[in-house]
């Protein structure tokens, strides 16, 4: 029995034209048995930046108190908003101070970031996902990134599902079906999914049913 | 083997568990309350290794009391539970931890609105419509899947109550007779007598 799948759950982040989605079921279970199908793993760190969290649910807990607490610190010390590059490394270096007895927790970041050019008038932003591993290892990856128990499961069909510079609603349907698709295979995750879709000038937020046994 | 269920109805929350303290093959006692009123609107019910149930939630309890005192007003369930979370999330790193699991259930009288919250000794918190901890999961989840009515009145979920009682006595290799049942709703905390 691993630590890592005690509680079962996945996430996925993609990257698409001028947006970024990320994705979670809602399981929530102790080994084989579910408690819950309705546990969040995705939390909005700002209105730019999402963050999900397969793991350990005790560690996902802390790590979004955490997260908030830093997060909190560094906009009010700064007097600006967090950019997604800037969260990743919070993120990395939260982790990695409990390097020898870590978060059992494989945090992903999805986010649009301000481009140097943007302007208050016209803004612009870049598209950014990151994953890391439980003590921090930073992966930026230009496609898309998989983890929690049916990940595996998840890059499979997100390798054959997914191409570059999809819109908004094309990028939805790709990451829902690839979920979906990938937990339907995974005694872990399932029970339903969240998908957040970021793009520049608003959040789509949907709950999709999958098969709920 | 203890077993303890929580149900979530309109207005009310539901606790039951039975009260077998044992050690080992012996039973020593079967009249032990394992479900604390925390404050006049929050109820939990404490499993685990004997020692800690009592040590953790008398704990809880008098810190529940000091925030009620301090501010005058009792903890909402929703914060109650956050911070027993805590409690037991940091105890969970510590030298010697908690072996704890709870099922918190409280009436929140701001939003007249039940809650019952499931957390083990992890530190994981999760809000549920109907819960259960030790070998009951294995044998009530999926009854109370099918007879759970968020909707239901106190009187048909004590009747699901009863089903998954006489479930866990049927099939469950040791017998536990004796149950103590709680409900919170709107008057407060009180004991229910029923004939199981």
């Amino acid at each position: 029995m691993s630590i890592m799948e005690l509680n079962g759950g996945s996430v996925i982040a993609m990257v698409g034209k001028d947006c970024v989605a990320i994705a979670s079921d809602l399981r929530l279970g102790n080994q084989a048995l579910s408690i819950s199908s309705n546990f969040q793993k995705i939390f909005p760190v700002t209105d730019r930046i999402y963050i999900g969290l397969p793991g350990l649910a005790s560690d996902v807990a802390t790590l979004r108190e955490r997260f908030r607490l830093r997060v909190n610190m560094y906009t009010i010390k700064e007097e600006r908003e967090l950019e997604p590059e800037t969260f990743a490394h919070l993120v990395s270096s939260t982790l990695y101070e409990k390097r020898f007895s870590p978060y059992f927790v494989e945090p992903v970041v999805a986010g649009l970031s301000k481009l140097p050019t943007s302007t208050p008038e016209s803004p612009k932003f870049k598209p950014f996902i990151c994953g890391t591993d439980l003590i921090g290892c930073l992966n930026f990856a230009k496609d898309f990134i998989v983890c929690g128990t049916a990940s595996e499961k998840l890059f499979g069909v997100a390798e054959g599902l997914w191409e570059p510079d999809l819109e908004p609603e094309d990028l939805f349907e790709t990451i829902s079906q690839t979920l979906l698709n990938a937990v339907d295979r995974d005694a872990f995750s399932g029970w339903g999914a969240v998908v957040h879709v970021l793009t520049p000038d608003k959040v789509i937020t949907r709950t999709l049913r999958g098969r709920m046994d | 083997m203890e077993v303890q269920f929580g149900i979530v109805g309109k207005g009310y929350v539901i606790m039951a568990s039975d009260t077998n303290a044992g050690r080992s093959i012996v039973k020593m006692k079967t009249d032990e309350d394992k479900i604390k009123a925390l404050s006049p609107h929050l109820l939990m019910a404490a499993s685990g290794e004997p020692g800690d149930t009592v040590q953790f939630s008398e704990f809880i309890e008098r810190n529940l009391r000091l925030h009620h005192i301090r501010y005058t007003h009792p903890m909402r369930p929703q914060s109650a539970a956050s911070w027993i979370r805590r409690a037991l999330a940091d105890s969970l790193r510590s030298r010697k931890p908690y072996s704890v699991n709870l099922l918190v259930g409280g009436y929140d009288a701001s939003t007249d609105s039940p809650h019952l919250y499931w957390l083990d000794y992890l530190g994981t918190l999760v809000e549920v419509p109907f819960a259960a901890h030790g070998y009951g999961a294995y044998f009530c989840l999926s009854l109370l899947d099918r007879y759970h009515n968020p909707e239901a009145n106190l009187e048909e979920g004590l009747e699901t109550l009863k089903r998954c009682v006489r479930e866990v006595q049927k099939r469950l290799i040791v017998g536990l007779p004796d149950w103590k049942i709680k409900v919170v709703d709107k008057d407060g905390v009180r004991e229910i007598n029923l004939d199981l």
